[in-house]
């Protein structure tokens, strides 16, 4: 099988560092064209420092990253720049530019990249903020948004080039359950509508499972599981059933046991 | 001993790093600037946030300084009975020393310390990552528009601010003491030459560059700044040191041009 036509992003032995501190170590894996891949793992988990590698935010201390064919991690700024016009990106907290309006934010890439008229940004902004259920706050400005309304302007904003890959970050995060719920249903919409290749990055059980065609669990600076999501609840690993059940860390069952072995330890 | 031995050590390499940092956003806007899409529009507006949101400011300044000049000048000269000069001292000392410097220190109060807030809180919220992503180079699209309205701008404003400040000197020296309105007039056009006025345009040309180069730079690279992962704390902190490093940079080249170009 040729593998060049069906991953759309190749992972391989990426190592990141900050300073002396390892974060990440060694991951590899795929992520194929026309899937959402869900990378999950508790706090601190690297999961957020992979998705700037992959962005590019941030060069990995080793490793490649190919993405729709170009290596990232080695390529010039005017063909990573070149990459990114392929790509959408919503942040965590939406980042948005507070002096521009929402359809200012969303036609912002269409300004910059083409030289359509006027009359088509506008239709094109319209058809992208109905896509997100936002047409009637197109002129409100990021001050006067809800959370989910941040969101999905920031994902308006992210499909506006139509791009062939979408990254969001914590779509979840800091939503209600219901508006949480109405995103998950968008990005499937997305994935059916636009056949992009999703990259979501959660720790929200319930999006996770309700979005994923596959999963990436990430925990102790390594790749622990990397599967569908019927793989991935059938997993023997005890990190991933910890995930999953979402069972406490032992200093936190066992507070008392925990502080005498502090006391103990700070003694000696 | 040791221990502030190698904590002074590694300040100077952080400020060497800065200072290195600082110019070379310097030379990349400068070559990207040469590069379409050309940002006229954006342009004119940092001008109109930069410049013409200053001119209160500078008036009022302009004419307290110029007022304040006048009235030292006059009780100087009066004692030794060369009140007739007043003109061309008000004039030079604006020309040449005061009205750039001025011109500089108030607009690194009032708009270069938004600046580098502003880019500040567009780092820390993400929304420079969200450029990069975009694929708009955040130094040509947030950087370059505000240094070339910083360098435009604070040479108008000078002109304001020599012309307000002359004024003022005119009106203590004519209007409140009663000297001779052509005195002060003739006087300041006899002595004030060419290389007066090129001297004080060049200083306020440079202050403008210097000034706004060094607000954007704290703000745009405050991620790589000591103060990079506190937030909002950090945001103040690096417009303090924007505003101190940037009348400090304005004050040493004032004498570094004038002793250059005397």
């Amino acid at each position: 099988m040729d593998t060049a036509t069906t991953n759309a992003i190749e992972i391989r032995d990426l190592v990141v560092d900050f300073g002396s501190r390892r974060i990440l170590e060694n991951i590899s894996f795929d992520i194929h064209q026309g899937e959402i891949m869900v990378i999950m793992g508790g706090s601190g988990a690297g999961k957020s420092t992979l998705l700037r590698c992959l962005l590019g935010l941030k060069a990995p201390t080793s490793g490649h990253i190919h993405m729709l064919g170009t290596d990232i991690c080695h390529a010039t700024k005017t063909d990573l720049y070149k990459m990114r016009e392929k790509m959408g990106v919503a942040f965590q907290g939406g980042a948005l530019f507070t002096s521009m309006s929402v359809a200012e934010n969303i036609q912002l890439p269409l300004r910059e990249h083409t030289n359509l008229d006027e009359n088509t940004i506008q239709i094109m902004t319209r058809i992208k903020l109905d896509m997100v259920n936002m047409l009637p706050h197109e002129n409100l400005m990021p001050s006067e948004l809800s959370g989910g309304m941040t969101k999905r302007a920031a994902l308006a904003r992210a499909i506006i080039m139509d791009p062939k890959l979408l990254f969001f970050d914590e779509p979840s995060a800091g939503l209600d359950p219901i508006t949480s719920a109405e995103l998950d249903e968008l990005i499937i919409k997305l994935k059916k509508s636009m056949k992009m290749t999703i990259v979501v990055v959660t720790h929200e059980l319930e999006s996770v499972f309700a979005i994923a065609d596959r999963i990436a669990i990430l925990g102790d600076r390594e790749l622990i599981q990397i599967g569908t999501p019927h793989e991935i609840k059938a997993s023997c690993d005890k990190r991933v059933i910890d995930l999953l059940n979402r069972t406490p860390r032992e200093s936190i069952v066992d507070s008392d046991a925990h502080l005498k072995r502090l006391t103990r330890n700070a003694q000696s | 001993m040791i221990k502030a031995i190698n904590e002074l050590g590694s300040n100077v390499l952080a400020s060497i790093e800065q200072i290195g940092r600082t110019f070379n956003l310097l030379v990349i806007i400068a070559w990207k600037l040469t590069q379409p899409p050309y940002q006229i529009y954006p342009i004119i507006k940092q001008m109109y946030f930069i410049g013409a949101r200053s001119l209160t400011v500078i008036i009022i300044s302009g004419v307290t300084i110029g007022m304040v000049l006048g009235l030292q000048f006059y009780n100087t000269l009066e004692r030794f009975g060369s009140v007739g000069v007043l003109g061309s001292a008000v004039a030079l000392s604006i020309i040449r020393e005061l009205g750039p410097v001025m011109t500089a220190l108030m607009v690194v109060g009032r708009a270069g310390s938004a600046i580098c807030a502003e880019l500040g809180i567009m780092r820390i919220s993400e929304q420079v990552d969200a450029l990069e992503c975009m694929a708009i180079a955040p130094d040509k699209y947030l950087v370059a528009p505000k240094l070339v309205a910083g360098i435009l701008s604070v040479p108008l404003l000078n002109f304001v601010f020599n012309v307000v400040a002359i004024g003022g000197g005119y009106y203590v020296g004519v209007v409140l003491f009663g000297m001779a309105e052509g005195s002060y007039i003739n006087g300041m056009i006899d002595s004030v030459v060419w290389s007066d006025v090129r001297l004080g345009l060049m200083k306020s040309l440079i202050f403008g560059m210097l000034i706004t180069l060094i607000c954007c730079a704290k703000g745009f690279y405050l991620h790589l700044s000591e103060h990079g992962s506190k937030g909002a704390e950090g945001v103040s902190r690096v417009t303090t040191d924007a505003v101190v490093i940037s009348s400090i940079a304005v004050l040493f080249c004032d004498f570094l041009i004038g002793a250059v170009m005397s």
